[in-house]
């Protein structure tokens, strides 16, 4: 089964990425592995501007399922360059005590 | 040497006499006794924010407030009036609360038309009057005009909601904000309708996070990581230096630049900012809303071309970040006990037109809890080892004026509090 727009195919292996919410995608961040993160990066960082494109034929509030999970999948990537790109590790380093929690998100 | 001058005094803290430039104690972050008297000097008879008139979009929209600091929960009501009303949150029969679901103590929001008792169905308007007393011939001389909700003060300002649960309370909230309150009015505040809201619990005293997002003199140091690493040698040479700082009454702001909005050179930036277009400082693009152009005279007040961030620290736990890409950031921190703390963080943006502009907002949101993270871990450790009291006196530099300033301020309240209603038992303090 597909769920991403046919054009995105590539990042189907990918698909566990498109999370609905901030803690979702916060979680599996902390639950992946630095290959597990790096490997996804790799693969949706490239595609990150021709995903935009494809996106904004659309109206930003009006998006079809397929659309709106790779939005998500972006989202994820978003979250995971802070480990990719800075960190080096799933965590902000010395973060063991302090937590903080989205409890207000846009809807889309 | 200085890079953006100071006062003629020489330094900011100096052109405030009343602060002094001597070591801090902060016996006033670790005495619960102190605490018990900040709850009533300070929670219980200032101005305080809980929201944004936006949150009541229609008659019978409400949300309640815990209030722990000053001992109560709130319910905040847009009445059939049209006008936003503020009750404590207690049934007049016999106390139970009176909006709440499943855990009394978890905040909520909806719509309604009357608000009624899950105890025994009394019911009241959205204006506060009592309308329905189950079985009311059983009652004695019962007149449901005595009956009504208990209110307290409740004002807005730019849209901000704030209440003020002393009954006696005189002063106005417009004067209660000064000269930063009427310095930010006409700011776009109402066009900027996107949010996300952050909460964390924190272990520490409530003065001590707004200590660390009240100075910037930290931000080279503890993220350094987050820039590239010649940008992060870069401003770990420089240092933090602000363009401006301005006090009036117990209220506070910093000016600060940075941002770069683009960047002079794409390789100062991490690749994701890069295709995003964005950052801490928020989308380098502009929304398109009316009311940027002309920003409000408190906004960059050197008028500096490298401005890029404004703190205000309204008094006692307000926060307001106006930034140059041109949307803000609330910080509230609602006390809990001595050392412990609720911290809420919302960004609010101009709803965006495109798929590329609610990613620019996105990597804000996100990186604003990368540092916010660095930010909150060093908190509870700060907290333990003050508490060990096996150091007693702290040298704050120039550019932490607005620490003396709130610690000042908090204890200066405590004091009139003593003073004006009880014995005192003042803790020491250094100034």
């Amino acid at each position: 089964m597909t769920t991403l727009p046919t054009d995105f195919s590539d990042l189907e292996p990918f698909a566990g990425w498109s999370l609905g919410t901030e803690a979702e995608r916060y979680a599996m961040r902390l639950s992946s592995t630095m290959d597990e993160l790096q490997a996804f990066y790799d693969a949706a960082f490239p595609r990150l501007d021709a995903a935009i494109d494809y996106l904004d034929q659309f109206e930003v509030n009006a998006l079809p399922e397929d659309a709106t999970r790779l939005l998500w999948l972006c989202y994820s990537l978003v979250n995971v360059s802070f480990p990719v790109e800075v960190w080096r590790q799933p965590r902000v380093p010395d973060s063991g005590a302090a937590s903080l929690d989205m409890l207000i998100e846009p809807a889309v | 040497m200085a890079h953006f001058p100071k006062p003629a005094e020489g330094s900011w803290t100096e052109h405030y006499p009343q602060l002094g430039t001597g070591p801090v104690s902060y016996e006033d972050s670790i005495s619960p006794d102190h605490f018990e008297l900040e709850r009533k000097a300070i929670f219980a008879r200032s101005w305080l924010n809980v929201g944004r008139v936006e949150q009541l979009p229609r008659k019978g929209s409400y949300f309640t407030k815990e209030l722990d600091a000053a001992g109560t929960s709130l319910v905040v009501v847009r009445g059939t009036d049209g006008e936003v009303h503020v009750f404590h949150n207690i049934c007049r029969h016999r106390g139970n609360k009176l909006v709440w679901n499943d855990y009394p103590g978890e905040e909520t929001s909806g719509t309604c038309r009357q608000f009624t008792c899950k105890y025994h169905g009394w019911r009241y308007a959205t204006e506060g009057q009592l309308t329905f007393v189950q079985q009311e011939s059983e009652f004695f001389d019962l007149n449901r005009d005595d009956y009504g909700l208990a209110g307290v003060q409740v004002e807005t300002w730019e849209g901000f909601i704030f209440v003020n649960l002393d009954l006696d309370n005189t002063t106005s909230l417009r004067e209660y904000l000064g000269e930063f309150g009427d310095g930010l009015a006409g700011y776009p505040f109402d066009k900027m309708t996107q949010v996300y809201k952050y909460r964390a619990d924190v272990g520490a005293n409530w003065k001590l996070f707004i200590d660390a997002f009240a100075e910037f003199y930290h931000a080279p140091v503890l993220h350094a990581k987050q820039a590239t690493a010649d940008e992060s040698r870069k401003l770990s040479g420089y240092g933090f230096e602000a363009l401006a700082y301005k006090l009036d009454g117990p209220h506070g702001m910093v000016s600060s630049w940075g941002g770069m909005s683009p960047p002079k050179d794409l390789d100062m930036v991490k690749p994701i900012e890069r295709v995003l277009r964005s950052g801490l400082f928020g989308p380098w693009a502009k929304p398109d809303i009316e009311g940027l152009d002309a920003l409000p005279p408190s906004v960059n007040p050197s008028h500096h071309q490298a401005w890029g961030v404004d703190t205000f620290v309204f008094f006692p736990n307000f926060m307001l970040l106006i930034w140059e890409p041109g949307w803000y950031l609330t910080y509230h921190y609602w006390p809990t006990s001595y050392n412990t703390h609720i911290f809420e963080g919302t960004l609010c943006f101009a709803p965006p037109k495109s798929v590329r502009a609610r990613l620019e907002q996105e990597l804000a949101a996100v990186t604003f809890k990368e540092y916010a993270l660095q930010d909150g871990n060093t908190l509870e450790a700060t907290q333990t080892m003050l508490e060990s009291r096996s150091v007693t006196e702290f040298p704050l530099n120039d550019q932490e004026i607005l620490l003396r300033q709130l610690h000042k301020s908090a204890r200066d309240r405590v004091d009139e509090y003593q003073q004006k209603f009880a014995t005192p038992v003042r803790i020491s303090n250094a100034s």
